[in-house]
């Protein structure tokens, strides 16, 4: 059953708007149960995968009673395939400087920072010049409100929320228990607010023209327009800003190079999509009514069928078994046996039953794993095993 | 105090003596030295008040803070799944070849480390590689030659 839903492209982030001073200036002079409100009405979900409520979030931290509170910007993009957030910092950084800005007035915090990865090295000098500017306008108008860039040093465990915290207190990247959530318990146990880059650059589009016009776009429980890294086998890789809910056929009909074997949707954590599929699946948040939807943080990987799918799957958990933080043993061992255990089929060396030992092995890491990262290695093991077993195999 | 004392003193009157200051701390160390030293880190513990395992048990978790050490010049090349469908094998291929070097070493004159990453967020422009901070896409066997001609010459 295909969706009759067509590309709708967008384009809000990298419009250029020289005029954060009033859109700053307009958001400072409403009070925060306003614009709490009005994030929560335009139904904004977090836009690096996860998509928690971005109303919910601000609105929790707000209630907190402490007096010392943190914005953070998460700009850790790690996940393989993505690279919207780089493009966003260095096109329209006052967009995420306006919104953090916007929140640290809302939930009365007096610091911020961006963690920036330490890949994007290049991109400090730029941000810090700006972020200057907006020290300077701060001052003016006596609010006070310091932005650092605190560094990366390359981790992708750090992209998970607890685990920056615990890197940007000095410390192993290790992801902590949840809850507490990091809108009680965050950076030095006090309540934090970390979003990011993408989703406070679309608050800036939320503040200035309100709820309703980014409501308005989407479908339900997907509102509002994403940034999609688009890169693989295609003749266009880039990043593009379209409308949540589109299908996936859609997608490959505008971006595929009509040979368009699978689409890797969400990054070596998402979930890897067949040809046979693609008019079934819908990009955008989980909800009742959409059937079979992908939530993602925006990577599509696209390969045509000269692609060993079994090289795919290599390579992701070559990158898990590396990434993983240590911490806790189903995602320690789960990603050396997987990978040693694939190589092992490959060569016959095990049967091919041995595949379904490995993916109980998922599943088991799935439920026992401490954070996204063990849990979501199930994700793209299971799509690619299950869809391209017999290029697992020979 | 030897200059690296000095450093890891300027650094922590800089940034601060606790602990979340730490990787600033670090970071600022291996822009000087390319690596963090054994000895470094002890110093660094020291200076923080902190037990130096510590300092060795952080400094281990990051790919960006090597405890080896470094030539000048660290190559960095993404391995991640897009740039290894875009002939990344080749571009590793050329700078092994013209640097006499495997993944993982460092030439015998000190000037460059090559090593692979995980990815940097540079896909659409695949296969990219940073030299210290420096980013470079769109790599083919031709433009790495060329582009390592250039640090050769410096």
């Amino acid at each position: 059953m295909a969706t009759s839903y067509q590309l709708k492209r967008a384009d809000f982030i990298f419009k250029n708007e020289n005029d954060w001073e009033q859109v700053l200036g307009k958001i400072l002079s409403q009070n925060p149960q306003d614009l709490i409100n009005e994030l929560i009405s335009s139904e904004l979900k977090g836009r690096g995968g996860a998509g928690f409520p971005t109303g919910l979030k601000w609105k929790v931290a707000a209630e907190q009673p402490s007096d010392t509170k943190y914005v953070i910007c998460n700009a850790d993009e790690g996940e393989p395939g993505t690279f919207k957030d780089r493009e966003i910092l260095q096109r329209v950084p006052y967009k995420v400087l306006t919104a953090m800005v916007a929140c640290a007035h809302v939930i009365g915090a007096r610091e911020g920072f961006i963690y920036l990865r330490n890949e994007y090295w290049f991109l400090r000098n730029e941000l810090e010049k700006v972020i200057d500017e907006f020290e300077y306008y701060c001052k003016e108008i006596n609010l006070e409100f310091k932005i650092k860039v605190f560094m990366g040093s390359g981790a992708y465990i750090c992209g998970e929320e607890t685990a920056l915290f615990e890197s940007m207190e000095g410390k192993r990247g290790e992801p902590r228990n949840k809850p507490p959530y990091p809108t009680t318990w965050g950076y030095l146990g006090k309540p934090t607010v970390i979003n990011n880059v993408e989703t406070l650059a679309h608050t800036y589009t939320i503040f200035k023209y309100g709820a309703k016009k980014f409501y308005d776009l989407g479908v339900q429980y997907s509102r509002g327009t994403k940034l999609f890294s688009v890169s693989g086998d295609t003749p266009k890789p880039g990043i593009y800003e379209l409308e949540l809910g589109m299908s996936l056929q859609d997608f490959v009909y505008e971006f595929g190079d009509g040979d368009t074997k699978a689409v890797q949707v969400g990054g070596a954590s998402g979930f890897l999509v067949p040809r046979k599929k693609f008019a079934d699946t819908a990009i955008g948040y989980q909800g009742k009514l959409t059937g079979i939807s992908l939530p993602t943080g925006g990577s599509m990987m696209l390969f045509n069928s000269s692609r060993s799918m079994y090289n795919v799957l290599d390579n992701y958990l070559e990158f898990f078994r590396e990434e993983s933080c240590g911490q806790c043993t189903p995602c320690r061992v789960g990603c050396q046996q997987l990978l040693i255990g694939i190589k092992a089929v490959k060569r016959a060396e095990k049967p091919a039953s041995y595949l379904d030992k490995l993916l109980r092995l998922t599943e088991t890491m799935q439920y026992t794993a401490k954070c996204g990262l063990g849990q979501s290695v199930a994700n793209s093991f299971s799509s690619i095993v299950e869809n391209f077993r017999e290029e697992m195999i020979y | 105090m030897s200059p690296i004392q000095l450093l890891i003193k300027d650094l922590a009157d800089k940034y601060g003596r606790n602990r979340e200051n730490l990787l600033p701390i670090m970071q600022g160390v291996v822009e000087q030295e390319n690596y963090l030293s054994e000895y470094s880190m002890v110093e660094i513990a020291r200076e923080m008040d902190l037990p130096a395992a510590e300092v060795y048990g952080t400094a281990t978790f990051y790919s960006f803070l090597e405890v080896k050490k470094m030539g000048r010049f660290i190559i960095r090349i993404c391995k991640t799944i897009s740039c290894a469908m875009k002939g990344k094998s080749q571009v590793v291929f050329a700078i092994q070849d013209m640097l006499k070097v495997n993944v993982g070493e460092t030439t015998a004159d000190g000037r460059f480390s090559l090593l692979e990453t995980n990815c940097l967020g540079l896909c659409h422009k695949a296969p990219a590689m940073l030299i210290n901070h420096e980013v470079y896409t769109d790599l083919t066997p031709e433009r790495v030659r060329e582009i390592l001609s250039e640090y050769m010459a410096k």
